[in-house]
């Protein structure tokens, strides 16, 4: 199983407090009969889209022609599997900078993402006044987020609360990586939604690294998920690169939030293959040996080798969920290039305040 | 017509607006059985229940937080701060997150908060119970900041923040809470954010301030009116953002300007005043702007012989102004 709870069974940190990765996100067996009625070549076609828009991204900063790019390369397991446990278009997201897969499987466009990584007119999270990928999308229930990180949290709690209050019967699902769990915000949001039993469920997208700070330099216990229990909340344990079992745990968390029996804390481990950013050079502070063992266990190549044995992904498909990614690809590159910058006088000085907005 | 004190007024504002519209309720510490460190809440708790009137953790950036996180889905929080000088956790939220989200998302996202913070001293609660903290977030654009001095507009500005579409940051002069007392008209009592109220007219000086300051300016410029001198006194009320045209206006009568704040004096709220006047009204000016503040030293000190020292009265104004009258 993909799949543990926490705390009982965590796994034991080293002598010298070091959390030993290799064990960390160990292989999960392919989960069969319980996936099925997945719609599983779209998911897989999500992933793949997400990751060749992102490669996509990479190459456009190289090229000199676009300014800034944050990946979310590694964590398409992790953000498919928890947007296939969502009512989409019904329960809300808080995500965080790195969920262009989620944010693909919630309905943004290949074209609006590379809106703002170009920052063009039209990008819908912000009108491309912030950096790429600090997404938000009203028409699919997606908060707006900032950079500042953690302060997401406490707005999941408070759209919990809503939720709650109104006694709707949806769902906020919050994701954050680990590093920004030693923020004071995430202890008081999750606090929150423990306190007064709300309908939130937390992902940790567990990479390993903030931006150059290994785990061990954040907390002193091998699981985030540990720390649900100070809240009085289950904590689980996911193998982050596994799309089927992030799934399988996300469904229970959901449909428990839905119940009404309060928030779950799910830690998806996986992690990061690239730098932090466009800005950051991963060589100082990790081995490429390091980072080439990891690319044995992507979630690609993981959930291609699931699906094959599984007889439901034959070359053929295969072949033309590469095919469609690509066009798709191309036809969003081609879209942002050709889109005008915005405005100062329009999308500059305003809308400040709510007076001020003009829906075109 | 009633008379009633300030936190009554608050009190009576809050009330109407929770029978008004179910989508609005109040979080902060201590506000749902105890109603409250002041009483601003008493009985909403009991009339409302639980619901409406929700007791958070004793933490304040997630009482902001989470407000923020209710508005987004479309309630109409009014969040408790208990004394304004533990607002600082919650900075991060207020200026990162709700006066960005507008802007940042284009319009797409909103946030209709209100933050209730009783601030400033004269009662004895030392370094951290008396901080007047307007000029941080006077300086934030998608924040309204609003401070009332009378009973009538803590009412009609408190209901037209709940009403209103942005975060509003209502600081409320604790001060005053029971020593200002003073007539609530009977009707829906709707003060705009925005426009600052001229409360006395004159034509030798114009005295501009808010919230318990006002009251002591009306003081002073009773006293000085003996002597001869007719100062015209400004309420700014909502201080960002700024009412320009009524600041100007003033100071083309008069040709001086005195600013009174409790707050420190550098890079105090009344700076952004004495820029105004003389970026749009240096011509007009027969005087030097003059700021009366509180000293540069971190806060309010406790000792009864410090505080008073620290803080502004009528009859420091009333000398500020008398100086100014003979420049």
């Amino acid at each position: 199983m993909g799949e543990r709870r926490s705390a009982g069974r965590a796994q034991r940190p080293r002598a010298n407090g070091k959390v030993k990765m290799a064990s960390t996100a160990t292989a999960t067996a392919p989960a069969k009969a319980a996936a099925t009625d997945l719609p599983l070549l779209e998911m897989f076609s999500v992933m793949l889209l997400a990751r060749r828009l992102d490669e996509r991204a990479w190459v456009l900063h190289r090229q000199g022609k676009i300014a800034f790019h944050i990946s979310g390369m590694g964590h398409e397991a992790t953000q498919v599997g928890i947007a296939y446990a969502m009512r989409r278009g019904e329960d809300w997201l808080v995500p965080y900078y790195r969920d262009l897969a989620l944010m693909l499987a919630l309905g943004l466009t290949p074209l609006e993402f590379m809106l703002g990584v170009y920052g063009k007119r039209g990008e819908p999270s912000s009108g491309a006044r912030q950096m790429p990928s600090h997404f938000g999308l009203r028409r699919a229930n997606v908060v707006s987020t900032s950079a500042p990180v953690a302060t997401q949290i406490p707005h999941a709690a408070g759209i919990g609360l809503a939720i709650k209050l109104k006694g709707d019967e949806r769902v906020v699902v919050t994701t954050i990586g680990e590093g920004s769990t030693s923020q004071g915000e995430w202890y008081e949001g999750l606090n929150w939604a423990a306190v007064h039993k709300l309908p939130v469920v937390c992902v940790v997208e567990n990479n390993v690294y903030a931006i150059s700070e290994p785990q061990d330099r954040q907390m002193a216990v091998p699981n985030v998920a540990d720390r649900a229990a100070a809240f009085g909340m289950p904590g689980v344990v996911v193998d982050g690169n596994d799309v089927l079992a992030v799934q399988r745990v996300m469904q229970q968390a959901v449909d428990r939030a839905r119940r009404g029996e309060g928030p779950t804390l799910v830690e998806a481990k996986t992690y990061r293959p690239v730098p932090h950013s466009s800005d950051d050079d991963d060589r100082s502070y990790r081995s490429r040996e390091e980072v080439e063992q990891w690319k044995k266990r992507d979630p690609l190549l993981l959930f291609r080798a699931t699906l094959q044995s599984m007889g439901v992904l034959s070359e053929a498909a295969e072949q033309a969920a590469e095919a469609k990614a690509a066009a798709k690809v191309e036809e969003a590159v081609h879209g942002a290039d050709a889109a005008p910058y915005p405005d100062p006088a329009v999308e500059g000085l305003g809308p400040v305040y709510v007076e001020e907005i003009h829906h075109a | 017509m009633p008379e009633m004190t300030m936190v009554e007024a608050i009190r009576l504002a809050m009330d109407e607006e929770l029978a008004r519209d179910e989508r609005v309720f109040i979080v902060g510490e201590d506000v749902g059985r105890r109603g409250g460190v002041f009483r601003a809440t008493q009985g909403l708790f009991a009339k409302y229940g639980e619901k409406r009137v929700i007791d958070s953790p004793l933490a304040e950036l997630s009482i902001v937080g989470v407000g923020i996180g209710a508005a987004l889905y479309g309630l109409r929080p009014i969040c408790e701060i208990q004394f304004a000088d533990f607002i600082h956790p919650a900075f991060n939220q207020i200026v990162s997150e709700a006066a960005k989200m507008c802007y940042r998302s284009g319009g797409e996202w909103t946030v209709p908060l209100v933050i209730r913070a009783p601030y400033g001293g004269g009662i004895g609660g030392g370094l951290y119970h008396s901080q007047s903290l307007e000029a941080f977030f006077a300086h934030v654009p998608g924040l309204k900041v609003v401070i009332p001095s009378t009973p009538q507009d803590a009412r009609g500005l408190l209901k037209s923040a709940v009403r209103d579409p942005n975060p509003v940051l209502f600081f409320e002069p604790k001060k005053g809470y029971r020593l200002i007392r003073g007539p609530v008209t009977e009707d829906e009592g709707l003060v705009p954010i925005g426009p600052a109220h001229v409360t006395r007219e004159g034509s030798d000086l114009s005295l501009f301030a808010y919230g318990m300051m006002h009251h002591y300016a009306l003081q002073a410029a009773e006293i000085v009116s003996g002597e001869g001198i007719r100062a015209e006194v400004v309420d700014l009320r909502t201080l960002y953002p700024p009412d320009r045209a009524t600041i100007v206006a003033s100071v083309r009568k008069t040709g001086k300007a005195l600013i009174v704040h409790e707050d420190n004096l550098t890079g105090g709220y009344g700076a952004e005043i004495a820029a105004i006047l003389a970026d749009e009204a240096f011509t007009d000016l027969d005087a030097p702007v003059r700021r009366l503040c509180g000293p540069d030293i971190p806060a309010v000190p406790f000792s009864h012989p410090l505080q008073d020292w620290f803080m502004p009265n009528p009859n420091k104004i009333a000398q500020a102004m008398r100086e100014l009258a003979a420049y």
